[in-house]
């Protein structure tokens, strides 16, 4: 890294220390953390694009998954529900793969022709009313289980810092199962997938109450950091505060902030140290070669679709752990947020504004973009304000410009992602 | 008499809906596979050039409200769409000079013009938002009913009904108007047989004389109007929420990729297809059965498929069956 891009680095710190003084410190730690967070989701989607080419616009359906599995690792098990119908709802998914399973054996092993369409048609129709017949009662069960507390199955009551990981491994699930489809084929169709994976899951968490809560939401999640209340309780932390001279509400805040922040720096170091060796190795290499010339790469006897299922994988389950310590750091689960603009799309503002095929640029546009689309609002807001302070305070044109402040971001972010695109399409911090 | 009944019902609840659905689909997913064909990437702002397109339509139809202009019992949106259509037109030829050209001029890889598409996809996003804020807007006006599912009982005595939308209906009209010239003008003007031979093999069009940019412009027009009459079409039949247009991108690509990605013949069956499942699959059959069946095999539930929250994933899915078993689309398209 060159001592210009270590200044962009040097930069983006100022500005957070400027938010931190101008607006407050708590505000600026929290958007730190977030800055963190998007660095690692940025990571992810660099390693599809950048290492492999791969354009991929699921990010918001791994996002979730990893939300999804920091609810079922961290909140405790709901007993009554589980004996209403959780071994049910698990042999209904049995069922369920059990039938594609067939599906498939039957579409392999038997001849083209009438009788496997048949066949085919049977297995799948009754199939579906079969797993169907199971499911419905057994859901129907748990959800009426203390419906407004829980109506769920709960998780596994695991510490909260486990999810990341299993966040990471259900995203990878996922991300086979999609890769195995649709690539090998034309690449727009792994876009047009990958877009309906994510709404797809978005529609499962919304939907299937007994497993996420849908649109009720999980609150509530348990830490890995210590509680606001608890520590102004402590009397060592109640001295400690005073000696910086904080008042302990925002001591507490900004203590719990820091932890986080520690903890996404460890992963996000750690990952970072992951990609940058597999950007030096020889399988890095072999990726770059296969992302600017296919047909070469094959000549040399790389199996090209397998490489991109396997890098489709990796960047998927970093995006899953991302999701994962979103939620945590959320410490609920809305199913009903997850829109694909702040998402998907916003992520890849990131990878091609800090520079795509490059992990530093990556992070670096996690932190840029990020902070942009938070303090964009402000921002706009303050402008407006300014420009149209000369029109009359009741004025219709002024009163829904400022209404619609919020949206300036969106614009800015088309106007940013545009301008990189077309006159530093390598980004800010260009692949070496 | 109970199969009468059992048919009219389906007709009232899955085949007007999904029809009417279906032609405004297919109006978008012709927008994509042409944009496809000749333009040659993935237009990713589709849904919010819809969106901005009927934006316009509803702030004139508005400002003709306002002057007392209508033409009852039809919508005065009908009236504000060739306006609608004339500043799409300018709105997409302008990102085309300022934004696409660039791109085709130094021969882009496909990827990057797409990366361009969601540029212009968030700054269409936030202006539509801006102009007309995130919320529902309802801008249809004239007659609701040609005539209601009462009238319709009371006209031929049967327990069920079918009742017919005058937007369901202009739908209907207006989307067979529109694709009869479409396809009158790809196959038989001279502009549009250079904009098939340009589709078909670049190389060859342009050795044969044919001028790329004015292809380019012409199919940029035509998109105008297929973005606007459909998303005008779609914000009468339901309502117009930016958000909502563009989730639309999803069932319009599928689409297009279920007829054969640059095939416009496909791109409309592919509409209809998707369109007929994502209501099919989502509605309750439960009456539909009790008519039909005998007493004692009647349903408990409502023997609904999936509930309408999944509609999304019906065009996944269909996506996923064509991807696995014919990845070049029913109707074969390009396969670059």
């Amino acid at each position: 890294m060159s001592l210009k891009h270590a200044s962009y680095f040097a930069i983006m710190a100022v500005l957070l220390v400027l938010v931190g003084w101008l607006q407050s410190w708590s505000v600026a730690m929290g958007l730190f953390n977030m800055c963190l967070i998007s660095a690692i989701m940025a990571l992810g989607v660099n390693i599809q694009w950048g290492y492999a080419g791969l354009f991929s616009v699921g990010t918001m359906g791994f996002v979730a998954l990893g939300g999804l599995a920091a609810v079922l690792t961290s909140m405790p098990p709901v007993p009554a529900a589980w004996s209403a119908g959780g071994l049910r709802v698990l042999a209904a998914l049995a069922l369920g793969a059990a039938v594609i399973l067939v599906s498939v054996l039957i579409y392999r092993k038997m001849a083209k022709g009438v009788g496997r369409a048949v066949a085919l048609t049977i297995t799948i129709v009754v199939g579906f009313f079969v797993y169907r017949a199971v499911l419905d009662p057994a859901v129907d069960a748990i959800e009426s289980v203390n419906t407004a507390a829980e109506g769920y199955l709960g998780g596994m009551g695991l510490p909260i810092v486990l999810s990341w990981a299993v966040g990471g491994l259900l995203a990878a699930g996922a991300a086979w199962v999609i890769g195995k489809i649709s690539l090998g084929l034309r690449s727009d169709y792994l876009a047009i997938a990958t877009l309906g994976i994510a709404e797809t899951i978005i529609a499962i968490l919304k939907n299937e109450e007994w497993l996420s809560r849908g649109v009720k939401n999980v609150n509530g999640l348990p830490r890995p950091v210590p509680y606001e209340v608890d520590l102004q309780q402590s009397a060592d932390f109640l001295a400690w505060a005073e000696w910086l001279g904080l008042n302990p509400v925002e001591a507490s805040s900004l203590f719990v902030k820091a932890c986080y922040a520690v903890i996404f720096i460890v992963v996000l170091a750690l990952i970072m140290w992951l990609s940058e060796r597999a950007w030096n190795s020889p399988w890095g290499r072999m990726m770059r070669a296969i992302r600017d010339n296919e047909t070469a790469a094959r000549a040399m006897g790389k199996n090209v679709t397998k490489r991109h299922l396997q890098v489709f994988i990796l960047g998927s389950a970093v995006c899953g752990i991302a999701g994962a310590m979103l939620t945590t750091l959320d410490g609920l689960l809305t199913p009903g947020t997850y829109q694909p603009l702040r998402f998907t799309f916003l992520i890849w503002v990131m990878v091609i504004v800090g520079g795509s095929g490059n992990n530093w640029g990556a992070v670096l546009g996690g932190f840029l973009v990020w902070f942009l689309w938070i303090e964009v609002e402000p921002i706009g807001l303050w402008l407006i304000t300014n420009l149209t302070s000369t029109m009359a305070e009741d004025s219709a044109i002024r009163l829904h410009l400022l209404d619609s402040a919020a949206h300036m971001r969106l614009l800015t972010m088309g106007v940013i992602l545009l301008l990189v695109l077309r006159f530093a399409p390598r980004g800010l911090i260009p692949e070496r | 008499m109970d199969v009468l009944n059992a048919l009219v019902l389906l007709s009232n609840f899955v085949l007007l809906p999904a029809v009417s659905y279906g032609s405004q689909l297919a109006l978008g997913a012709l927008g994509i596979t042409l944009i496809y064909g000749i333009l040659r990437f993935s237009h990713f702002a589709h849904g919010d050039v819809m969106a901005f397109a009927t934006m316009t339509v509803i702030l004139v139809t508005w400002w003709l409200q306002g002057m007392g202009v209508s033409i009852d019992p039809l919508p005065t949106a009908l009236l504000a769409l060739p306006v609608g259509i004339a500043i799409t037109a300018l709105l997409l030829l302008g990102t085309d000079r300022v934004v696409y050209r660039f791109y085709r001029r130094v021969r882009a890889a496909p990827i990057v013009v797409v990366m361009a598409s969601l540029g212009v996809m968030f700054v269409l996003n936030g202006l539509v938002r801006l102009i007309i804020g995130p919320d529902d807007q309802y801008f249809a006006d004239g007659a609701r009913f040609l005539f209601t599912v009462r009238e319709f009982r009371d006209y031929t005595g049967l327990e069920e009904g079918v009742g017919l939308r005058v937007s369901q209906l202009i739908t209907i009209v207006v989307t067979l108007v529109v694709v009869a010239v479409l396809f009158w003008f790809l196959n038989r003007t001279r502009t549009g047989k250079s904009m098939r031979a340009f589709s078909d093999n670049e190389d060859l069009a342009l050795l044969s004389g044919i001028n790329p940019e004015r292809v380019v412009t012409v199919t940029w027009l035509i998109v105008a109007v297929l973005v606007t009459v459909a998303g005008t079409l779609y914000g009468l039949d339901k309502s117009f929420k930016p958000f909502t247009y563009f989730q639309l991108l999803l069932p319009m690509f599928a689409s297009a990729i279920l007829g054969g990605l640059g095939n416009p013949l496909g791109a409309v069956a592919g509409a209809y297809v998707i369109a007929l499942s994502e209501v099919g699959v989502t509605y309750a059959f439960r009456k539909f059965l009790q008519y039909l069946l005998p007493e004692s095999l009647e349903p408990s539930g409502l023997a609904q498929l999936l509930s309408t929250d999944y509609k999304f994933a019906v065009s996944f899915v269909l996506l996923v069956l064509v991807l696995l078993f014919r990845p070049t689309g029913l109707f074969r398209g390009q396969s670059i």
